[in-house]
């Protein structure tokens, strides 16, 4: 019975990995950057959506706003900053965490070092009972949510025309290139997509998980790590991953608490090393 | 000009030797700080630089030396000496290791990888209460009684610094730095040359650890102190940074980046607590206007006034 | 050779700013008292360093920065929430900018890490939050005293007692797994066990964990009659958070620590999450005390909050510093003299509550409340005094010779009574 709780956690912590992850996956899929600025993001959309919601009681405004405003930051990010390291590899690597410290550092000025949680929806308060179960309402709806992000991207991926042409660019931008479509507006367009999926996941995150000085580096660390071990580009590859790392995360935590970094880093370093595109990555 | 320029780095060299004299005791200190993290720099740079792969997991090997060193004289009561023989060994030992999963990796996955085994030694160091004494660190690492006194300690680093980073560029001019110069700029056409440029690679890691392991002991016997901050990801992002912004490869740069950074975040906390920001706002310039580094850029600088000219 | 021209002009100039960093040699005697304040501004503990000076600060603008015909100038630095950090600004602050005091810091590490260097100064060192047991017990450095700090352990007894006194008879605890943790509950847990109880499970997860469901899970089968908690920052906000929607709110009574009902947490959070919590502290933010009432008023105008323990133990180490001051007439300089002063000193009002005086070993002797969280009239949340323990020592009922025989607290040490 306690196991069964363990379960739902590491299903519900896989889902929020899952939300963050596959905007990492996409952007470093399609545009070849590592954006370890997307900690970050995910953070300071959280703290924003935090403020709207607030301000406005309704969650659902708060989610929107922040999805926006971080597919908007993405897009400064991207235009105002990465063209300029165009095709540079390390460079972006290394700018992204500029932009980091330089965004975590601005939210502990706007926001404050307390932690903050975002105020939930009514009918999601509280939690459900299945017997003697008690679960968090809240958090069966971030599964909820994971498993529609991941059908409404999995259509968009497989089912659209952008996304076909999403995944051709995985494959092989040149060509893609050369056969007319515009790559720079893809690469900005998939580029707000994945931070908007940041910024979507620190709402989501942000009311079960709170909000922090730091919740960036730990977010960005298990989002590295979700994409190496799912391979990077694979939507499928982000939800396996964020299963393995939901489960990993939970039980190692009861089994073997003393290793806790070792679980995480362990298997990533072994992969990067032996099988660096991962599970389902594409070379 | 070029008389100025010489009379300008005898002038220099000469204060470097002066500064216990020159500099009351808390500018000795971080001049002291700042040659110990220009060799911290340099031994990066013989990774990032030379053979082109650039590790965010060196802050972790230059830790590993300075708690070997600790636990050695101030929880076990032995030798500082041999502890710190002790700490370029295991320091050694690791960056072995690491390079030896790392080198199947180039690039932004080599970046992840030793990022990752950072990490995981970070993780150890923070969790290992009984060696590592936790999130507490460990305190009272007196240095031995001949190098105690602050001046006589910064001869000791002065030389020691001096002494390995003469060893670095020996190493670096030799034919074997020329091979990961090689590597650096086509690992396969090194391989049809005939060279082993796994084994070549981790050589040079290790290497690398040696003298990143070495800052680390003279780090500890400094500060007489070492937690797990020392071993962390932000202390291989500080040491990246140094390099870059002296300029990766020109191997002297790291001492630039460093006296440049301690210095800056000394005037700069003096005045707000935005430090972590404007680090933040330097590497993006860096990276943006002068990803070659304060030389490199000044290189090109004179490059460009006295074309046709060869440089060195 | 260009190279290394343009290496001598850029480390020149490197080094022409490191001359100038040198100070100013300074000042005789009757100059400005200097003291050199540590506090986390970033890092982890951001927020209660943010509350330490500025509770800090709000004493001095009250009561002025003059004492003895000498200007009291603060120096604040941040440490980072890192020992290394914390060990480099107390360096300049006592090297460069020749402080005579330093006061501060907030998590254990920096305060063991600040105590080691004036170990070697004698630089004064006090300290309003710093936990660390040792450091006035068996490791007690004779130049660096709580003020009005606490120690760890010294807190969560009379909890115990008075959960004995309630009828609970089995406990389990779930703490964070480190120094500060373990000294706490382990407190707790002594006292516990000596007075008859037991101890059913003992739970430690790491510094930062976000998801606490695998700890929670195990607590039902482990039936407790009551839960003992033990977190700081993000962590309490989160298992407070998370104790309710998994349903144990309102089922198995929770006591908590300081931290972990703190006003800076409990003002986040909503009533249904932290109405009726009991917990244990040397403040209590909702006291009907007139010294009390009247720095909350003042905190909650100045800064429009209201004020966390934080603020509170720098607004009293503030008071007590400048009674201290004013005794012995300005003269900072006089180490020995300043030290002992402080020693004799009895602060007879503050937000804290009345008869502050230091013990033998440097750690202030408490009146401690047990602790409820209820609604203010006008909807915040306080926490308000059900109970009073007067003048609780870090030692409790023990001999301080004997207690410290027994080793300090950690995870295999407990001082659980079989």
């Amino acid at each position: 019975m306690g196991t069964w709780l363990q379960v739902l956690n590491s299903l519900s912590f896989a889902a929020l990995l899952f939300v963050v992850a596959s905007g990492f996956t996409l952007i470093f899929g399609l545009l070849r950057v590592v954006n370890l600025a997307h900690g970050a993001l995910y953070l300071v959309g959280g703290y924003i959506g935090m403020t709207v919601t607030v301000a406005t009681h309704s969650f659902a405004a708060g989610a929107l706003v922040a999805a926006v405003a971080i597919a908007v930051a993405g897009l400064l990010l991207d235009r105002g900053l990465l063209n300029f390291v165009k095709d540079q590899e390390l460079k972006q690597v290394l700018l992204t965490l500029g932009v980091a410290l330089v965004l975590n550092d601005l939210a502990l000025v706007i926001w404050g070092g307390d932690s903050r949680t975002i105020p939930i929806p009514e009918f999601l308060q509280g939690a459900a009972h299945f017997g003697t179960i008690y679960y968090p309402k809240y958090r069966l709806g971030v599964l909820a949510a994971g498993i529609l992000i991941f059908l409404l991207l999995w259509l968009l991926y497989n089912r659209t025309r952008l996304g076909a042409t999403i995944r051709a660019g995985v494959d092989d931008a040149e060509m893609v290139q050369a056969i007319g479509i515009d790559i720079r507006k893809l690469f900005l367009l998939t580029f707000m997509l994945g931070s908007a999926l940041a910024g979507l996941g620190g709402v989501l995150g942000g009311a079960f998980l709170t909000l922090y000085p730091g919740a960036d580096s730990e977010i960005l660390v298990y989002g590295l790590a979700v994409v190496i071990i799912g391979g990077r580009g694979s939507l499928e590859g982000a939800a396996i991953g964020s299963l393995i790392l939901g489960f990993l995360a939970t039980f190692g935590q009861i089994w073997f608490p003393e290793l806790a970094y070792f679980v995480i880093f362990g298997p990533m370093a072994l992969l990067l090393a032996f099988r660096p595109l991962g599970l389902f990555g594409r070379a | 000009m070029r008389l100025l320029l010489r009379a300008l780095l005898i002038a220099f060299f000469a204060f470097v030797i002066a500064v216990p004299f020159v500099l009351s005791v808390y500018p000795a200190t971080l001049a002291t700080e700042a040659l110990i993290l220009g060799l911290f720099a340099m031994s990066i740079d013989i990774l990032a630089g030379v053979a082109g792969r650039v590790p965010l997991g060196h802050g972790a090997i230059f830790g590993v030396g300075a708690y070997v060193v600790a636990y050695h004289v101030a929880v076990s009561g032995g030798n500082a000496w041999i502890g710190m023989l002790l700490g370029i060994a295991t320091a050694a030992t690791v960056a072995a290791l690491f390079g030896a999963l790392a080198v199947r990796t180039t690039g932004v996955y080599f970046l992840l990888l030793t990022l990752a085994e950072g990490m995981i030694v970070w993780g150890i160091c923070y969790r290992w209460t009984s060696v590592t004494g936790a999130e507490n660190g460990i305190r009272g690492v007196a240095r031995p009684a001949l190098i105690s006194d602050p001046h006589i300690f910064y001869y000791f680093v002065l030389l020691t610094v001096m002494m390995a980073a003469f060893l670095i560029w020996r190493l670096v001019h030799s034919p074997f730095g020329q091979a990961l110069r090689g590597i650096s700029e086509s690992s396969s056409r090194m391989r049809t040359l005939g060279y082993n440029v796994p084994l070549t690679l981790t050589i040079a890691f290790t290497l690398s650890g040696v003298f990143a392991g070495l800052a680390g002991i003279l780090f500890v016997l400094l500060n007489n102190f070492v937690s797990p901050s020392n071993v962390s990801l932000d202390q291989s992002t500080q040491g990246l940074l140094m390099v870059i912004l002296g300029g990766a490869g020109t191997l002297w740069g790291g001492f630039v980046g460093s006296a440049v950074i301690i210095v800056l975040s000394n005037l700069v906390s003096a005045y707000t607590e935005r430090w972590s920001m404007i680090l933040g706002l330097m590497f993006i310039v860096t990276m943006l206007f002068a990803s070659e580094g304060l030389i490199g850029k000044a290189k090109a600088l004179v490059g460009a006034r006295s074309a046709g000219r060869k440089t060195a | 050779m260009d190279r290394r021209k343009f290496l001598g002009i850029a480390a020149g100039s490197a080094a022409a700013l490191l001359v100038s960093l040198d100070p100013l040699k300074v000042l005789a005697q009757g100059g400005p008292i200097r003291i050199g304040f540590l506090t986390p501004l970033t890092g982890a503990a951001a927020s209660s360093g943010r509350e330490l000076v500025d509770g800090w600060n709000l004493y001095w603008r009250q009561a002025g920065t003059k004492i003895a015909g000498r200007e009291v100038q603060v120096i604040v630095e941040d440490d980072g929430s890192t020992p290394d950090i914390a060990l480099q600004k107390a360096r300049r602050l006592v090297q460069q900018q020749n402080v005579h005091v330093l006061v501060g810091d907030v998590l254990a590490n920096t305060g063991l890490a600040v105590a080691e260097f004036v170990k070697g100064t004698g630089t004064p060192y006090f300290m309003p939050v710093v936990a660390a047991d040792d450091l006035t017990q068996r490791k007690r450095i004779p130049n660096v005293m709580r003020m009005p700090g606490f120690s760890a352990s010294q807190m969560t007894r009379p909890l115990a007692d008075w959960c004995l006194k309630q009828g609970y008879r089995k406990v389990a605890t779930i703490g964070q797994d480190y120094t500060f943790g373990h000294e706490q509950s382990g407190g707790f847990v002594q006292t516990f066990t000596e007075g008859g109880g037991s101890v059913v499970g003992q739970l430690w997860h790491p510094f930062n964990t976000s998801d606490f469901s695998p700890y929670l899970g195990q607590i039902p089968g482990m039936k407790p009659d009551v839960v003992f908690a033990v977190e700081t920052g993000a962590d309490a906000a989160r298992l407070l958070q998370q104790w309710a929607t998994f349903g144990l709110k309102g089922h198995i009574p929770l006591t908590t620590s300081q931290n972990t009902t703190d006003q800076s947490i409990i003002r986040n959070l909503t009533p249904a999450e932290t109405e009726g919590i009991i917990s244990v502290a040397h403040f209590a933010e909702g006291r009907d005390d007139p010294e009390t009432r009247s720095f909350v008023q003042s905190y909650e105008k100045t800064y429009g909050k209201l004020p966390a323990i934080f603020a509170a133990e720098g607004y009293t180490g503030g008071l007590w510093l400048a009674d201290t001051l004013k005794k012995i007439n300005g003269k900072v300089e006089d180490t020995k003299l300043l030290l002992s002063t402080v020693r004799s000193e009895v602060v007879l009002d503050s937000p804290l509550g009345k008869n502050l005086k230091m013990d033998d070993y440097g750690n202030p002797i408490f009146d401690i409340y047990i602790r409820r969280v209820t609604r203010r009239a006008d909807g915040k949340m306080v926490n308000t005094v059900i109970a009073t323990y007067p003048k609780v020592s870090q030692f409790w009922h023990y001999k301080p010779e004997e207690y410290m025989k027994q080793p300090p607290y950690s995870r295999t040490f407990q001082g659980i009574k079989q």
